[in-house]
């Protein structure tokens, strides 16, 4: 693979070291977790962590973890995503797509406001009396 | 699943769910023989003669969030599509090593992909993970290890947007470059 350079990975280095010693005990302002079973993978979730990665990249964030996880049992409504805001109960979304993901990541992962209409189990049911 | 790169992707999440700590992930085109080989290796915790037995059956799976395992059955049939086959080699405690063959010229052989997603998401997703990836076509190799990357960061995570771009971007170019260059 041509081009990385120590050089290159150098400079990175000293550029976040100053960043990363703040994070160390891992606080972390969210948590974003994708789920990659092979029903993940087939609906299109490795396009959805790819989606969060660019908007890490693109706004600059260094206190949002990203991490994968396996099948949630709930094949039918992948890709789906988990978002766990410091502090907060994790909320999981469901049918994802690249624009849906984006709107969560500002406005729930970055600004702390649950998107409820992608949300799993809001809405589903009605209680009769 | 649309192409191979999909297919890489969920074969190294069951060496994840292994416990692997490195994957090798082998494409090799021979255009004179006609034939793709993709190769699967990790040091994860491996299965028992039967279990390799009953890992191409659909109805098998170590999961217990849903009946089914999809993963190994949906390769074998992609393989044996572009008449090529699926072989499971593991030992346990050793590892697993996952290997399909294709037929290069078949005409229901699956696009490659986009294989920089597929490294970028593993390396991301679990950091980990040593991930190494060959790619050859014919003699020549290109070669991504996620070791000699992690030394040289020296405790940089993987996950700074800093440090994500220039993988992103360098795992692309390079494969790009080695595409054409073929």
């Amino acid at each position: 693979m041509p081009k990385l350079t120590l050089d290159d990975l150098a400079k990175i280095r000293e550029k976040t070291k100053r960043l990363t010693t703040i994070r160390v005990g891992g606080e972390y302002r969210a948590k974003v977790c994708v789920h990659m079973g092979t029903c993940g993978i087939a609906a299109g979730a490795r396009t959805i962590m790819n989606a969060l990665m660019k908007e890490l990249e693109e706004r600059e964030i260094h206190d949002v973890l990203l991490t994968n996880s396996g099948c949630a049992g709930l094949c039918s409504r992948e890709p789906m995503a988990t978002v766990e805001v410091a502090g907060q109960a994790p909320v999981k979304y469901v049918d994802l797509t690249e624009k849906k993901i984006k709107e969560i990541f500002e406005k729930h992962v970055l600004g702390g406001k649950i998107v409820q209409e992608y949300a799993l189990g809001i809405g589903s049911e009605k209680t009769d009396y | 699943m649309e192409d191979l790169s999909l297919h890489i992707l969920d074969i190294a999440e069951n060496s994840i769910e292994a416990q692997a700590t490195t994957i090798e992930i082998r494409l090799e085109e021979n255009r004179r023989q006609d034939l793709l080989t993709l190769e699967i290796i990790d040091n994860g915790r491996g299965m028992d003669k039967k279990m390799v037995k009953q890992a191409a059956d659909p109805f098998v799976t170590t999961k217990k969030t849903r009946r089914v395992g999809l993963g190994l059955p949906l390769l074998a049939e992609a393989a044996r599509a572009a008449n090529g086959r699926l072989d499971l080699e593991s030992k346990p405690g050793k590892g697993t090593r996952v290997r399909a063959t294709f037929q290069l010229s078949h005409i229901d052989l699956k696009p490659i992909g986009d294989i920089a997603q597929t490294l970028i998401t593993l390396i991301v997703g679990y950091p980990a993970v040593d991930i190494v990836y060959v790619h050859k076509v014919n003699d020549s190799e290109c070669r991504l290890d996620t070791k000699e990357i992690k030394s040289q960061l020296d405790g940089v995570p993987l996950q700074s947007p800093e440090v994500l771009k220039i993988i992103r971007t360098h795992i692309k170019e390079g494969l790009d470059q080695f595409k054409e260059a073929k």
